[in-house]
């Protein structure tokens, strides 16, 4: 899958904009979001604040977690008022 | 056809900046480069030329502001010396590997301490690896004329690198020289606005500088290589093509009586010159003397110099730097590696000449000279590295 130096452009260069939706870049994750969505309601801090942004929004402001690109960083797990949403070990289930 | 004007290097440079119509100039001022950016700057404040020049706080941002600038596909200029090239050396190699044409004019100006505003070639040393094509002026003619190729080579599809061009500091730049100057017109005929494939354009959007690790990083490394061997065709292609604009002949290295030489002296910059004289002199008493200059430190033309060389029954390799625990200076390990695979090599040894703006005299390339016929006689050499004008 990896391109030799001839055919990829030069000095790095990214020709084509918005080629991250390419890569999944979820893979380093050590501790993953969980929603207890019996808990959530629907205050889209969560979306707000999702730095990456790796929660999905739905028509009926329910959200899921993208788990394609949520780094684990716990910013939604700690801002979520009704700790809907917790912090568990990638892997430990 | 062009005028003859008297002019100091620092300014001959600074004309040619100003004809090859550049984009952005960004520079700091540090002796003895002070007068090419002192130039600049009345030529964008007086409207002789159209540039933006930005006045910068150092020269890591001098740099770092060309970078910036250049993938915009601006034309780019800069200037520095000696530990105002230390200070920008993080940017330097950023430059090459994000594939910025830039030229950069250094004029040459020993490495601190004790501090020391003259000529040495450390600072045009200090970058032999960070992929920038370095032409080297033994004249202020030809820091003239190297300037306005510079931008060429650098620009070219083939190349994308950063370009220096060097002149000894005082020697040259603050000589005053009878110089040919070519039109403006015929520069900017020669220097068409730059054509950028890839630029910062907000309306056809693409990433500069991303992380590579050991996924993609190596690639990138070879791509530079290529773009270095390109641009030993290139420069030579230039080199032509400038002829025809200015009468004036240029390759990657200068040969002044090599052909039949027996003992032939390889230096750059200035010296040359004075290498030629005594080498002219040398004939008239019968010695077989030449002189090979390089015009071209990176990248090196290996076969060109093999081929001067692989005649000759010695090699005087003079740097005006000192690399204190290698073998020899770096143009020297450089020659070396030229001649290595001939199967019958010259004798060769180092000299370290000139530091600090130390005159390298007449007297002492006769020395270097003579030293090599008393090596052929005995068949071998003794001194493989001489540090010669120092008490």
């Amino acid at each position: 899958m990896l391109k030799g130096w001839k055919e990829i452009p030069i000095g790095g260069m990214i020709l084509e904009p918005g080629n991250s939706v390419n890569f999944k870049t979820g893979d380093w994750r050590a501790m993953k979001p969980v929603i207890d969505k019996s808990k959530c309601v629907k205050c889209l801090m969560c979306w707000t604040l999702c730095p990456e942004p790796a929660i999905i929004r739905h028509d009926d402001n329910s959200v899921d977690i993208n788990y394609d690109f949520c780094k684990g960083c716990g910013i939604c797990a700690k801002i979520c008022p009704r700790k809907a949403i917790t912090m568990v070990p990638e892997g430990g289930e | 056809m062009g005028k003859v004007v008297g002019l100091m290097g620092d300014e001959a440079v600074a004309q040619a900046v100003r004809q090859s119509n550049v984009d952005v100039i960004a520079a700091y001022p540090i002796t003895p480069q002070t007068i090419i950016v002192e130039r600049l700057s009345e030529y964008v404040a007086n409207g002789e030329l159209d540039a933006a020049f930005v006045p910068v706080e150092s020269e890591h941002s001098a740099l770092s502001c060309c970078v910036g600038a250049s993938l915009t596909g601006a034309r780019v200029f800069t200037a520095s010396a000696a530990n105002g090239i230390a200070l920008m050396f993080e940017i330097t190699f950023i430059a090459s590997s994000m594939r910025c044409p830039i030229v950069m004019a250094i004029v040459n100006r020993a490495f601190s301490a004790p501090i020391n505003i003259h000529c040495s070639h450390d600072d045009t040393v200090a970058l032999r690896d960070a992929s920038w094509v370095h032409l080297i002026s033994e004249s202020v003619q030809e820091a003239y004329d190297n300037t306005v190729q510079a931008f060429k080579i650098a620009e070219d599809p083939r190349v994308l690198l950063p370009t220096s061009i060097s002149l000894d500091g005082f020697i040259l730049s603050h000589c005053l020289e009878r110089i040919e100057m070519l039109d403006d017109e015929v520069v900017s005929e020669f220097l068409p606005p730059r054509k950028a494939e890839y630029k910062l354009d907000p309306e056809k959007p693409i990433t500069f500088g991303p992380l590579a690790l050991y996924d993609y990083y190596f690639e990138f490394k070879r791509q530079q290589e290529e773009a270095m061997r390109n641009a030993l065709t290139v420069v030579k292609e230039v080199a032509k093509k400038y002829e025809e604009i200015s009468g004036r002949k240029y390759g990657t290295i200068k040969k002044f009586m090599t052909d039949d030489a027996d003992v032939v002296l390889v230096c750059m910059g200035s010296a040359a010159g004075t290498a030629r004289v005594v080498a002219k002199s040398l004939r008239k008493e019968g010695k077989k003397v030449g002189v090979l200059s390089v015009r071209l430190f990176r990248p090196f033309p290996t076969e060109d110099v093999r081929e001067t060389l692989e005649n000759a029954k010695a090699v005087a390799v003079i740097d005006r730097s000192s690399a204190p625990g290698c073998v020899g200076g770096p143009l020297f390990e450089d020659i070396c590696t030229a001649l290595y695979d001939l199967p019958e090599r010259p004798l060769t040894y180092n000299i370290i000449a000139g530091l600090g703006g130390r005159d390298i005299t007449p007297d002492q390339i006769k020395q270097m000279y003579n030293i090599g016929f008393k090596y052929i006689e005995k068949g071998k050499v003794e001194d493989k590295v001489l540090w010669i004008g120092v008490r």
